[in-house]
């Protein structure tokens, strides 16, 4: 199983969501949909109408820059981390 | 002992002060608690009727809009945006939602919400899912929205105080619409508003409603700042007559908030204009009241500043409570906030340092 990675501004707005989450997921909307189930309206935090990534959340997969499309393997490291913007 | 309550929005978040209902207005009679909603940009609270549930709308840059839900006056909050998304074919809108920039609960109990880019959606389970009231954007004038310079924003939602079928909204630069039929189609309420700004000075839909407001008890007079102009309708929004001749400073600003009870009377904050630099006129701060429907008005500048105040003040940062005489708060863009217990005759500054202000309510509670 992949694991993934959320960002702290993330967890505040679901209390008690850990971390670090080992999920099932051939690709980035397969591992962000397995999130949704076990914490849900997190999948509204990370993707907007398309479907597609909302403009300042970064995904990364093993390392390189991911989109919903992006496939995961079994043994990669997710990282979702929003990016350096605002004011 | 009754106790003050004042919900203000920012883009660094929401903050509540409280205070004493029958102490002084000082700024040290009010504490101070936020910012919450995770610092999520707010740009409306409000608090829901019988429950008394806080609500508030705002959107993340990063994780994009919700309604915020608290049932312990923002000890702790829940947030939802199930349901408010155009679809990902992108519905009627070239964009996702931004923000939710406006609430409002109908007489039954149903929670309304207007979004941007401009659309309203509608909630039956106290904003836990949000489906689209798509009425309003199938209306032909659609493709002819443009956003004023605060974007293309739901801002203003009325409900009929007994009537479920009406509902009145204002959209910038749109323009004000009225629904008679539950939202499954919208009229545009503009005629007698003036677009100056439009080749057509006055076009059937395109319109820069600033605000607008229901007169306690007489929900057929509304009375609307505009861009070009302060109005009142007497018809519901059918038709429109100038008052900003009636000795206002401008015909330019943002905040319109009612009396409570009274029917004649509303507050208004008149800016210098809007390519003057929209600050209060002559850079000396005033609210501007009228108590016999806009025929006539008075300038209330005790405790606030009459020189070198270069401030502004948004759309929705002006409330009133219920209180006799009426408490009126207002928050600026550059973070003070000011209250005046007495129908808006002196006021008191509260604090100075909070972020630009967005949003006030004000409410007592026992």
């Amino acid at each position: 199983m992949a694991v993934v990675l959320l960002p702290r501004s993330l967890l505040a707005l679901f209390p008690g969501v850990e971390r670090r989450h080992e999920v099932d997921g051939a690709d980035v909307a397969a591992v962000i949909a397995a999130l949704e189930g076990r914490v849900p309206g997190l999948r509204d935090r990370l993707v907007e109408d398309g479907p597609r990534l909302r403009p300042h959340i970064n995904v990364f997969v093993a390392g390189v820059p991911a989109d919903l499309r992006t496939s995961v393997g079994t043994d990669d490291t997710v990282h979702v981390i929003p990016a350096v913007s605002g004011g | 002992m009754p106790t003050s309550i004042l919900l203000v929005g920012t883009p660094k978040g929401a903050f509540i002060l409280e205070r004493a209902a029958d102490e002084g207005g000082g700024p040290d009679d009010w504490a101070i608690r936020g910012p919450l909603c995770e610092g999520w940009p707010i740009h409306d609270l409000i608090v829901e009727p019988g429950g008394g549930a806080l609500l508030a709308a705002g959107g993340s840059p990063w994780y994009g809009p919700a309604v915020w839900r608290s049932e312990d006056l923002g000890v702790s909050w829940t947030h939802s945006s199930v349901g408010l998304t155009f679809g990902d074919d992108g519905g009627t809108s070239q964009e996702p939602i931004k923000t939710v920039w406006s609430l409002a609960v109908t007489p039954d109990g149903a929670i309304l919400a207007g979004v941007e880019p401009a659309a309203l959606f509608r909630s039956e389970d106290r904003g836990a899912t949000w489906s689209q009231v798509t009425g309003l954007t199938e209306h032909e004038s659609r493709p002819t929205w443009q956003p004023g310079a605060g974007g293309l924003i739901l801002h203003t939602i009325i409900p009929h105080p007994t009537d479920l079928q009406r509902t009145w909204v204002g959209i910038s630069a749109v323009g004000v619409f009225e629904t008679l039929d539950g939202g499954a189609t919208w009229e545009p309420r503009n005629q007698g508003v003036r677009a100056d700004f439009n080749p057509d000075p006055h076009p059937i839909t395109g319109q820069c409603v600033h605000k607008f407001a229901a007169a306690a008890g007489e929900p057929e007079t509304l009375y609307q700042q505009n861009h070009c102009g302060m109005y009142r309708s007497s018809d519901g929004g059918l038709s429109w007559t100038d008052l900003t001749a009636n000795g206002l400073p401008s015909q330019f600003g943002f905040p319109l908030v009612a009396h409570p009870r009274d029917p004649d009377t509303f507050w208004i904050i008149p800016l210098n204009g809007d390519d003057r630099g929209r600050y209060v006129p002559g850079a000396s701060a005033a609210v501007w009241r009228t108590q016999d429907r806009g025929e006539t008005w008075i300038r209330f500048g005790d405790g606030l500043p009459q020189q070198d105040a270069y401030l502004s003040v948004l759309r929705e940062a002006m409330a009133r409570d219920t209180s006799e005489p009426v408490g009126i708060t207002f928050g600026t863009k550059t973070g003070q906030l000011w209250h005046s217990d007495d129908d808006g005759v002196n006021w008191q500054l509260i604090t100075r340092d909070l972020p630009e202000i967005w949003a006030v309510e004000a409410l007592v509670r026992d």
